[in-house]
């Protein structure tokens, strides 16, 4: 099985594949590439946050006749974005339900006449009051979205809640909220369109998920499928970020593109994209938690809310995954969780690395260390005594059948991070000094791939093929973006068809020349794309060895045997669908079952310290120990686990989205504060490896796991340091003094 | 890029004098560029409201650090990686020395000058505090004469100053008497590299057998420039440092410190941090850490 | 229309080039856009990311802001210009073999400006401590890869005893 068997390049440190391209300059980046009698494109966006539009005119200081102007009155097919509800329009027609929503586009050959003439646009609204927060939607006072402001809910149950209020032997509430996060890939959004009558649109981008800017594109030009292309360069970071937007961007871009005949580039600026773009949905839980006297978890009542902003977008989505992972990774008979997704005018909210996950399990984990004080109970001692093990069963009556491993876990962070004794030393130094360290903990699972039923309907095709010079090229719709996409499926070729690392190429993502194995999102490449790979490849010797006499086992002998085939054959290529691993079972109604095929299992540990002079909070060591299956490729792995650390030590402790009547006022780098070299702590990172049957060569997902711990175990960390609950985040240390102050933890100052 | 370099002239002269000649002969045309730092950030917002620039790049004139007997004399176009390579200043002003290091990146620093920082005159400017407590002089030149001017009271108001229209700042004067003093300087920023301040507080004090002789307080932003906290200051001159003392000083400066809300920070956190530094620096003088 | 500009000469990454452009043009532009040199990126246009930091006359600099006038002269040394010779036969710079070996670089757009501020790191600071690397590197924001590969790379690149080992990972396979 070759999840066992020992393997020459799965798990090896092999040099990632356009590894050399990004480090002399040569990978080409959408902003990069230049097409011949290339125009440019800009966006005017609505400045008020939700309005009927009055009028659109055009201030005559400008020669509008040199410019292409594009409104809602030109979309030819559907003015709708296609994603899980058709409800965002491409651009406003008539109304506005957020600020910065796009009206009205413009080309110009002259990048810098763009700004000008855009400031020249001039529209009138009829505003409507807005509704800015989960609390202003709840209350339905405004009605901006359907019937309710309900973009989604869910209601999941197990057991019989109602019945232990009663009798349990302690009860504890508690309340907790998230913040918006931006993604900041480094590369802004970008986009260029090409359209003519023969071929269609071709549109080449920075993005995640080529079908899904492929689907839109289909429906916003009322264009079959082999008229829409869909190529990705090289993508500058996404984490999410280009899932959703690039659909919406792709149009505009194709828009401006066809109306004035010449190709257009809209390359987003940070301001632009900072503000106009989706970030991570805020979120606020409310636990109420039953446990019995020996600190045994007998209910969760969980009410989730998240803010999804003006449209659907991804929020359902979101939602399930935030509602799957709020009851942690704990074992417990009665659960109810209640979950809403509320609209606000707002920049609606889309995916971002960990997709609902990270929210809810800062809830969970931090509520946890609430409870373990209430109760008088070690922390860790809290967890373990609830932790689900092989054979149990989770929220949705999911059983474990693939090995848990959670108390190893924990034991070699406790050992690693060398947790006790720090603490206990903590507890004696913290009293005498104005720097006062803490230890916190986080315990989570994360599940990879889509949930429940996801991966069916997505139906992912993918495979290989061989080309005439003599390369295997992986024929498959998901894309690099930095997380070694490109090296993680060549090696799995590579290995299975026993040839060189070298001899294995990435096809293009290109819509022309790839299947749709679904999109890069969900920690789902490896595991499950990886899985199709490896079994495309496995085919492919099995029918070399069937139709073109393979018999040896070596490099000669493998590309011998492709050349016979396509003599006789044409083409080499070996193609597979997904299939679900077997005795799968979920109900999409009651939300029971089989949520995630596999889940990736971590325990992670923070050492922070709270300086009481400036009231900030530093990570001064992390260690983040988990299970992720097979690693198939050590230092890329290592490499995802400390960037999503780092970004979730941005969303703990830095990253603020203010909203100035729903506009992103911070839209600048200046502003909007990331770690840099010097803030990030040292970050150890540890894998236990346990092949997962189904997987890639072993593997489970990896991508998102990392932004799930971070935060709660940093501020149990705070709380372990200055005996204070701190339950929001971002926490700065402005919110630091605020609750001490509310406290009254801090001196008062006496002046004034 | 938001602005459009077509509608900007920019010369580079290249000496003193010619720059000087320029404002001299059309007042009030021409604005001053050195690292561009700063305009260059406006440019790209679109925000740069200077038709025509003239470079003060390379201007060896005012590149320069050097001593006289009673002060050090840093040009206005030495940029924070000049001064953090000098000896002079890494020796005997510390506090600029560590105030450079605090400015943006290496990068910024091999750009940003500490003339233009002084005129940009941010309410948060990193060199302020260092200057304010080493009691420095600006020396400010136009084709007419030279002056000089004790830098507390350089800055008049929010991104004002006392140059007129047609003047440089030439340099800054240091004078080499602080040897002796007590110092200190802390920046509280956004994190800890590429930060703006929120609030940072310098001071220096010599102290006689217990007893405050000499103080000097400069704070960044916690006014509508850096300003030297000369009420603070009163209330702990001629003092023995006692724990007393320390509160004395607290209610001080919380009375005289008037920052305010921003983007930022909070005016709330940036009186009460203030205050926490002040005490800090006070603890020190009195040889303890801050109480807990 | 480019009559109207002075002519700027550089001596880019070994080479004198001249180029007429307005003299406010930023530098990042002029390299991308003129010379065509585009691996040096531009992340914010405001200072704050180092995706466009180049070497400018031996220092780093961010090319965003800098008007081009005032690079008049200059030796810039740009992404490109780090290995000169490049494939056939070419030979990677010793950071960038550290960055491919030691995951250095993940989506790659920080990767030019964060090699050109470790190559400035190494002329100043040829055995760097941890704390050298992390202010050497504090002004070009990564997002990927929370920055330890990177920190191991330049220490990698840094410790010449290390070269051939790394130069076994790279072709390990
Ligand atoms: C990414 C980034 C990070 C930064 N971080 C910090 C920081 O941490 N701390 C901090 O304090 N600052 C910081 N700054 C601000 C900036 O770098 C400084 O203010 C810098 O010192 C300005 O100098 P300059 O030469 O670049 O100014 P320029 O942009 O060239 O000019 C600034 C102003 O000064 C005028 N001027 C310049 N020289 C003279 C002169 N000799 N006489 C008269 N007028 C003159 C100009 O006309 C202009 O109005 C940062 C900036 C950036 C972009
Ligand atoms: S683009 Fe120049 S620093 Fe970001
Ligand atoms: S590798 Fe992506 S930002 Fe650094």
């Amino acid at each position: 099985m070759s999840t066992t068997a020992t393997t020459r390049i799965v798990g090896a440190p092999v040099p990632r594949k356009e590894g050399v391209d990004k480090l002399v300059g040569r990978a080409q980046y959408v902003d990069d590439i230049e097409r011949e009698g290339m125009w440019h494109g800009a966006t005017v966006r609505s400045t008020i946050p939700r309005g009927i539009i009055r009028s659109i005119t055009f201030d005559p200081c400008i020669n509008w006749s040199e410019f292409t102007i594009v409104t809602a009155a030109d979309v030819p097919g559907k003015n709708h974005i296609q994603l899980i509800v058709a409800d965002q329009p491409c651009l406003a027609d008539g109304k506005v339900n957020h600020c910065d929503e796009a009206i009205l586009l413009l080309a110009h050959p002259d990048k810098h006449k763009l700004l000008e003439a855009a400031g020249a646009v001039r529209i009138a609204y009829d505003p409507l009051p807005p509704v800015f927060t989960i609390e202003e939607s709840e209350k339905q006072n405004e009605i901006i979205h359907g019937e309710d402001n309900i973009l989604k809910s869910f209601l999941l149950e197990k057991g019989d809640v109602d019945s232990v209020w009663a009798t349990a032997a302690h009860k504890i509430e508690g309340e907790y909220r998230t913040g918006a996060q931006e993604h900041l890939y480094i590369e802004n959004n970008g986009m260029i369109a090409e359209w003519n009558r023969e071929d269609g649109i071709t549109v080449w981008g920075s993005l995640q998920c080529p079908y899904y800017v492929h689907k839109t594109l289909r429906a916003v030009f009322d264009l079959p499928d082999e008229k829409v292309r869909v190529i990705q360069t090289e993508t500058g970071g996404a984490f999410g970020g280009k899932e959703d937007y690039p659909s919406i961007l792709a149009s505009h871009a194709a828009l401006l593109a066809m109306k004035s005949g010449h190709p257009v580039k809209m390359a987003y600026d940070r301001m632009e994209d900072l503000a106009a773009t989706t970030k991570r949905h805020p979120s606020r839980v409310r636990h109420r938690t039953a446990l019995d006297k020996d600190g045994k978890l007998l209910a969760m009542e969980i009410d989730l809310a998240i803010d999804g902003g003006a449209y659907s977008t991804l929020s359902s989505t979101v939602l399930s995954r935030a509602t799957l992972h709020s009851c942690g990774p704990y074992v417990c008979p009665n659960i109810r969780v209640r979950s809403r997704a509320w609209a606000t005018n707002i920049v609606p909210y889309g995916a971002f690395r960990g997709f609902g996950a990270p929210q809810a399990i800062f809830a969970m984990e931090r509520h946890m260390d609430e409870i373990a004080a209430a109760i008088g109970i070690d922390p860790v001692e809290l967890r373990r005594r609830n932790f689900l093990h092989e054979g149990d069963a989770n929220a949705t009556e999911q059983r474990m059948r693939e090995p848990v491993i959670l108390d190893r876990l924990l034991d070699r962070a406790l050992k690693e991070s060398d947790y006790h004794a720090k603490r206990a030393r903590y507890a004696r130094e913290n009293p005498i000094n104005s720097v006062k360290r803490g230890m916190g903990i986080a315990a989570f699972y994360h599940g990879s791939g889509f949930t429940g039923s996801g991966e069916l309907y997505l139906n992912s095709l993918a495979g290989v093929d061989v080309t005439v010079d003599g390369k295997v090229r992986v024929l498959v719709s998901n894309t690099e973006f930095g997380q070694g996409t490109n090296t993680i499926l060549t090696q799995i070729a590579a290995e299975a068809l026993g040839i060189d690392f070298s001899d294995v190429i990435m096809a293009p993502a290109d819509t022309a020349h790839i299947p749709n194995s679904g999109p890069t999102v969900a920690s789902r490449t490896s595991m499950v794309v990886g899985r199709l790979v490896e079994r495309a490849s496995l085919q492919l010797l099995a029918m070399l060895r069937d139709h073109a006499g393979l018999g040896g086992r070596s490099r000669g002998d493998f590309f011998a045997a492709c050349a016979r085939y396509r003599e006789a054959h044409g083409k080499v290529e070996s193609l597979c669908r997904y299939e679900a691993p077997p005795g799968i079972y979920w109900n999409d109604q009651t939300y029971h079952g089989e949520a995630y095929g596999a889940y990736a299992w971590a325990i992670y540990v923070a050492q922070v310290a709270v300086d009481t002079v400036t009231y900030s909070a530093d990570v001064e060591d992390f260690w983040a120990v988990q299970e992720v299956g097979r690693v198939l490729h050590p230092v890329l792995a290592k490499g995802q686990i400390e960037g999503g650390v780092a970004q979730g030590i941005g969303y703990a402790l830095y990253e603020k989205v203010l909203l100035e009547n729903g506009h992103m006022a911070n839209n600048q780098m200046t502003n909007y504060i990331i770690p840099t070299a010097e803030d990030v702590p040292p970050i150890h990172v540890i894998f236990e490896q346990i092949p997962f049957r189904y997987g890639g060569y072993g593997a489970k997902g990896i991508g998102e796991l990392p932004h799930d711990g971070p935060a709660p175990a940093i501020l149990n960390a705070i709380r372990d340091a200055i005996g204070v609950p701190v339950n929001t985040i971002p926490l700065l240390p402005e919110d630091l003094l605020a609750v001490l102050a509310a406290r009254k933890c801090v001196e008062e100052p006496v002046a004034q | 890029m938001r602005g459009n370099p077509e509608t900007h002239e920019l010369v580079a002269p290249g000496s003193l004098a010619a720059v000087l000649h320029l404002m001299a002969v059309e007042p009030g045309a021409w604005t001053p560029i050195a690292g561009g730092t700063e305009l260059m950030v406006a440019h790209a917002a679109g925000r740069l409201n200077a038709p025509k620039l003239v470079s003060l790049w390379g201007v060896p004139e005012l590149r320069f650090v050097h001593a006289t007997d009673e002060s050090i004399v840093v040009g206005a176009g030495a940029t924070f990686a000049d001064l953090r390579r000098s000896a002079l200043i890494t020796e005997e002003l510390p506090l600029l020395a560590k105030a450079a290091s605090w400015i943006g990146s290496i990068a910024n620093q091999s750009r940003a000058t500490l003339g233009g920082n002084l005129v940009n005159g941010s309410p948060a400017a990193d060199s302020s505090p260092a200057l304010l407590v080493y009691d420095a002089e600006i020396e400010i030149i136009s084709a007419r004469d030279s002056r000089r001017i004790p830098y507390h009271k350089f800055h008049t108001g929010y991104k004002r100053n006392a140059l007129a229209v047609d003047e440089l700042l030439y340099a800054v004067h240091l004078p080499r008497r602080f040897g002796h003093h007590r110092q200190y300087l802390r920046k509280v920023g956004t994190r800890r590299a590429m930060a703006i301040s929120k609030v940072a507080l310098g001071a220096t004090a010599f102290i006689e057998t217990g007893v405050i002789r000499e103080i000097r307080l400069g704070a960044a932003s916690l006014a509508a420039f850096p300003t030297r906290l000369h009420r603070t200051e009163d209330a702990l001159l001629n003092k023995p440092i006692t724990n007393d003392l320390i509160q004395t000083g607290r209610n001080a400066i919380l009375t005289e410190a008037l920052p305010i809300d921003d983007i930022r920070s909070t005016a709330e956190y940036r009186r009460r941090v203030a205050a926490n530094l002040l005490e800090e620096f006070l603890f020190e003088l009195l040889g303890v850490e801050k109480r807990p | 229309m480019s009559a109207r500009w002075p002519t700027i000469r550089m001596i880019v990454n070994g080479e004198q080039r001249g180029i007429q452009a307005p003299p406010m043009k930023r530098l990042l532009d002029v390299l991308r856009q003129d010379l065509h040199l585009t691996g040096t990126k531009e992340g914010c246009g405001e200072g704050e990311c180092g995706s466009c930091s180049v070497r400018m006359n031996g220092e780093l600099v961010n090319s965003c802001l800098i008007p081009v006038l005032q690079a008049q002269g200059a030796e810039i040394q740009t992404v490109e210009g780090l290995a000169p010779k490049l494939e056939p036969g070419g030979t990677l710079h010793p950071l960038q073999e550290a960055f491919l070996a030691c995951g250095g670089a993940q989506c790659g757009i920080c990767t030019p400006g964060m090699l050109m501020a470790a190559a400035q790191l190494l002329e100043t600071h040829p055995r760097p401590t941890l704390a050298e690397i992390r202010e050497g590197l504090a002004g070009n924001l990564c997002r990927c890869t929370g920055f330890m590969r990177i920190f191991e790379s330049v220490l990698a690149a840094s410790t010449q005893a290390s070269q051939p080992a790394l130069r076994q990972a790279h072709h390990a396979r």
